[in-house]
């Protein structure tokens, strides 16, 4: 076939497309991850049950901020990822700042405290049950977040399946924060940041598979 | 910003909007630097023109599946040329070769030249149609090859206008994964 053929093949009744659609979809998938995760935790896990003291809402608070704010970063970057060269516009330093941050805020509480409360600061009461939940829980959120992504049209494959792993932690951990127990920086740090990595770590090993076009 | 850029750009613009006549000049123009682009990236590995001109029209269908991933705030070049080498990537792979022979490119080397030259592709789109489903076949081929309105081709297919439009949407995505199983060697 020659290619001038297929080009008018092509351009016999062009619709008018959505510019939109890229952004719409990815926000979609953030909402639904989202339900789901909030979901997953109320009905599997429960939500922590001494809610309303001032502390417990506190370190709920701190640790929605920085799930929050590692999710908002990381559905920037990837909107702009699902499209072609989008990974021009992409600074992973930027989405890498919400652990930056809480490895600080971490350091600095480990400092003030006597080296006899590390150890239970760092590994709480259940950092196994938050290791496992929050990979857990991503599971579907990552699935609807690569449908979305589908949709589109990456180029490169590996970052963008890391971003949609991160964004899927995050939602993950937003999620399992409003049931999990264990109130000191340290651990957030350790057993969210670490987690999440790991989701990254698994979308971009994903991501060429997943991802083709 | 160079003309090229800047009336590529506008013809896209139109493009998205339905125009039909700025879709097919982008898409005429697209393809004579994708040409020229891709049979002097398979030069170095050996492989001809037909190749070239198979890749031209996996990268050309692409454009028009894709288009409604460009964002107008961005200029064109760099969309253009991350399909073409991701086009020429997945080529490469498919057929073993490896990217170490074949030159690293910028971002404005896909608009830099021009080549009219068309050769014929290996596959033909009415014989590839037939393996499609049936709606999607029936859709590409009113509209697309005869010519019909969506209207027209819903009466024709027995579906819905929407259905129409999805199913030419989907159709093209599955005949571009086609071509690309077929220019396997």
């Amino acid at each position: 076939m020659k290619t001038d053929e297929l080009i008018t093949a092509l351009s016999m009744n062009v619709e008018p497309v959505n510019r939109r659609l890229v952004d719409r979809n990815v926000g979609l998938a953030l909402a639904v991850g989202m339900v789901v995760a909030i979901v997953i935790t109320f009905i599997v896990l429960g939500v922590r049950t001494d809610l309303t003291t001032p502390r417990a809402m506190i370190f709920l608070f701190l640790k929605l901020t920085f799930a929050i704010g590692t999710v908002g970063a990381a559905a920037v970057y990837l909107a702009r990822l699902a499209r072609p060269a989008g990974e021009r516009r992409v600074s992973p330093g930027l989405a890498a700042l919400p652990f930056v941050a809480i490895l600080l805020l971490a350091g600095i509480s480990l400092g003030q405290a006597p080296s006899s409360h590390w150890d239970k600061m760092v590994m709480g009461n259940d950092w196994l049950e938050c290791l496992i939940s929050i990979p857990i829980i991503a599971i579907v959120p990552f699935a609807v977040v690569i449908w979305a992504v589908r949709k589109a049209a990456p180029t490169n494959l590996v970052r963008t399946g890391a971003f949609s792993g991160l964004v899927a932690g995050g939602v993950s951990a937003i999620g399992y924060a409003l049931h999990c127990t264990d109130d000191s920086l340290p651990f957030v740090a350790l057993w969210y940041g670490g987690p999440i990595v790991l989701c990254t770590l698994a979308g971009a090993i994903l991501g060429p598979r997943l991802l083709r076009w | 910003m160079t003309t090229t850029e800047t009336e590529l750009k506008a013809l896209m613009l139109a493009s998205q909007e339905g125009d039909a006549a700025a879709h097919r000049l982008l898409l005429e123009r697209l393809s004579r630097h994708l040409r020229a682009y891709y049979k002097g990236k398979l030069v170095k590995i050996g492989q001809g023109a037909a190749e070239a001109e198979d890749l031209v029209q996996e990268a050309v269908l692409a454009i028009h599946i894709q288009r409604h991933t460009y964002d107008p705030e961005e200029p064109l070049t760099p969309w253009v040329h991350a399909v073409a080498r991701y086009k020429l990537i997945d080529f490469l792979r498919r057929n073993r070769a490896s990217l170490a022979n074949v030159p690293i490119d910028e971002a404005n080397e896909v608009t830099a030249n021009d080549d009219h030259l068309g050769t014929e592709s290996s596959f033909d789109l009415r014989r590839l149609l037939k393996h499609l489903p049936e709606k999607m076949q029936c859709s590409i081929e009113a509209v697309k090859l005869d010519g019909l309105s969506v209207a027209e081709a819903a009466r024709r297919c027995g579906i819905s206008e929407s259905g129409v439009k999805v199913n030419i949407h989907r159709g093209l995505k599955a005949l571009a994964a086609l071509i690309a199983q077929r220019t396997q060697t």
